[in-house]
């Protein structure tokens, strides 16, 4: 076991150090970033005077370096336009996203659990149904669609949430379902073909001979027995919906990275553009360790074999 | 979805001409409902796209602002002339709507051209070469992997400028790590398999082996990973529009339509509601079209086992 987590966080530290280069590499694909971060109809002592206090005009190791240095002592370096420490911003907006990213994931887990069981256990009824037409949509409508249609019934012409920001407790709720649709779509899909399987073995004819409820059953033999296939498909999940709400946040004025993301792509404020780039890795990164550390720690075989 | 698999015996696979081959495929496709509509649309959609100048009622660059703002036909106030209605310059929404396949469709189909080709060849070398060739590509594949997709592909796109070739070759670069990794599953699947041992073992050479065995084998995989990928890459395409960040403003592709109508959202819902429609059915199509490939081209992966 100590072996094992050893390996798998000496490969997470490469992997981030991987994406460090990356991230640093990007802004630096098509030249000098100068001409990405500056207009171009600026002075030419203007553009050379912020090639000076940028650094770009030292060797490229030595810029690289730097920056590697900056990061492991918390220097993400400064936002262009915001003129203060990209980390700030960065730890500033990161509760929006988490708050967001974690209630669009309960919601679609629990939601795609109940139907995926229930359905799954009575094929062709309507459940089973309603289960199978969420998978595809879910897997068809695009996210920033689904966000318009939603506030164009629920918000504009219903009046029952909100259409941006986050100032009462309920503006969470079509963020997070336009956020948590596609997942939604996928857990529905996965626990219904997990539940088909499963409720053809053996245990599961032995418990319902021996007169053992239906909910009973679902419960403690069908659930438990789909509950691992679902464990590493809903951290990959939840690493999508941290990475994947630039579109929702925008659209709902979401105080979160995804929004300053856009913001700073939009501004062509680069600096910040890198640091948020390689913060969202590294949340991943570290949720992927997590993940397979918890599946190694529940199931035995994963760590005995590797 | 439960539609049953064909039973293929043993003597559909004699005596192969192209006619029975095809007489084959369009058995298959009576016997899935759902892979008959897909492969349909998919034709439908192939056609419009081609013959977008022809089916289209406009010219959907041409602006009339006497006839802006129209509503759809059936609603009040919108006339047969704009089917769909008109956006806020006057352009009809079905001619863009229709050329809008155009930029999807190639987007989608040179994107995923590109990613194959790269990954599937870096898959194959990392796959049958071994040791450390492997361990370098499939390095560089799980860095690319480890940074969420839609930051990534915001970040180089804010980099590289908008335009339709940049795109392409975003989407070819970024996704083409997907390719290489199941290229490689596959070639160490099939590597272990008795015929590859044993045609090695008659001392058939490294080029014979490859495409001979392993090439024929990727096939499968690869053609039913291209197809959800072509979905995801449209997706894609127009979440970037969406931002700004695909191709010019002028040129009409659905993500673009989109980002007009969201800021007239509830004013003129229609802008925002059709393009989002044509994303959901050129996606339902993909998804289709690739499951029931899936099923045809890999008879080990029924859709009921998934």
């Amino acid at each position: 076991m100590q072996r094992y987590l050893l390996t798998r966080v000496v490969q997470s530290l490469f992997l981030l150090l991987g994406v460090l280069i990356v991230v640093f590499f990007l802004v630096r694909l098509t030249g000098d970033p100068t001409s990405l971060m500056v207009a171009k109809e600026a002075p030419a002592e203007q553009r050379e005077a912020f090639r000076e206090a940028m650094g770009f005009n030292r060797p490229l190791i030595v810029q690289f370096l730097d920056f590697g240095a900056g990061i492991l002592r918390g220097d993400f370096g400064d936002s262009l336009h915001f003129r203060q420490p990209a980390l700030e911003l960065i730890l500033e907006r990161l509760p929006a996203t988490f708050y967001l990213a974690t209630v669009a994931l309960l919601l679609a887990i629990v939601i795609a659990i109940t139907i995926g069981i229930i359905g799954g256990s009575n094929p062709g009824s309507a459940i089973d149904s309603l289960g199978r037409a969420l998978g595809l949509f879910g897997q068809t409508i695009p996210n920033f669609w689904l966000a318009l249609i939603l506030i164009l019934i629920f918000a504009v012409n219903l009046g029952w949430f909100p259409s941006f920001g986050r100032d009462t407790s309920i503006s969470v709720v079509l963020p997070a379902v336009a956020l948590g649709f596609g997942s939604m779509g996928q857990l529905v899909r996965l626990t219904r073909s997990a539940v088909l399987e499963i409720r053809n073995e053996d245990y599961i004819r032995t418990a319902r001979s021996k007169g053992i409820s239906q909910f009973k059953i679902g419960a403690r033999h069908v659930f438990r027995n789909a509950s691992l296939a679902l464990v590493s498909v809903i951290s990959i999940q939840y690493s999508y919906l941290l990475g994947g709400s630039i579109y929702i946040e925008t659209i709902f004025s979401w105080p979160g990275l995804g929004n300053l993301l856009q913001q700073a792509v939009d501004g062509r404020d680069f600096p910040l553009v890198q640091a948020i780039a390689f913060f969202i890795s590294f949340f991943v990164i570290a949720l992927t360790l997590l993940t397979d550390v918890a599946y190694a720690l529940i199931d035995p075989r994963i760590r005995y074999s590797s | 979805m439960t539609a049953a698999t064909p039973q293929v015996g043993f003597d559909e696979f004699e005596e192969q001409t192209w006619q029975k081959r095809l007489a084959y495929v369009g058995r298959l496709l009576q016997r899935d409902r759902g892979g008959m509509l897909g492969f349909i649309l998919f034709i439908l959609i192939v056609l419009t796209a081609i013959f977008a100048p022809v089916i289209a009622p406009h010219d959907p660059l041409k602006q009339n602002l006497r006839a802006a703002k129209q509503p759809p036909a059936w609603q009040e106030g919108g006339s047969w002339e704009q089917p769909l209605g008109t956006d806020t310059l006057g352009r009809d929404m079905l001619s863009r709507i229709i050329f809008g396949t155009r930029v999807s469709l190639t987007v989608g189909f040179f994107g995923v051209l590109i990613a194959g080709t790269l990954g599937m060849v870096s898959g194959l070398v990392a796959g049958y070469v071994g040791g450390r060739v492997d361990g370098a590509i499939m390095g560089v594949v799980n860095i690319f992997l480890a940074i969420p997709y839609l930051v990534f592909v915001v970040v180089v796109a804010a980099i590289l400028g908008r335009n339709l070739l940049n795109v392409i070759l975003i989407f070819g670069i970024t996704d083409s790590p997907i390719f290489a990794r199941v290229t490689r599953g596959e070639v160490l699947r099939i590597r272990e398999s008795g015929y590859v041992e044993s045609a090695v073992s008659a001392g058939a050479s490294t080029g014979r082996i490859l495409f001979d065995h392993i090439l024929p084998n990727l096939i499968g995989p690869l053609i039913t990973l291209a197809t959800f990928e072509m979905s995801a890459m449209i997706f894609y395409e127009a979440g970037l529009s969406f931002l700004g960040l695909s191709v010019p403003p002028s040129v009409p592709s659905w993500g673009n339509m989109l980002q007009v109508g969201r800021q007239y959202l509830t004013i003129y819902p229609w802008i925002a509601t059709w393009p989002g429609v044509a994303i959901a059915i050129t996606a339902l199509t993909f998804n289709l079209l690739g499951d029931w490939l899936r099923d045809v081209l890999d008879p080990r992966l029924r859709r009921s086992r998934k």
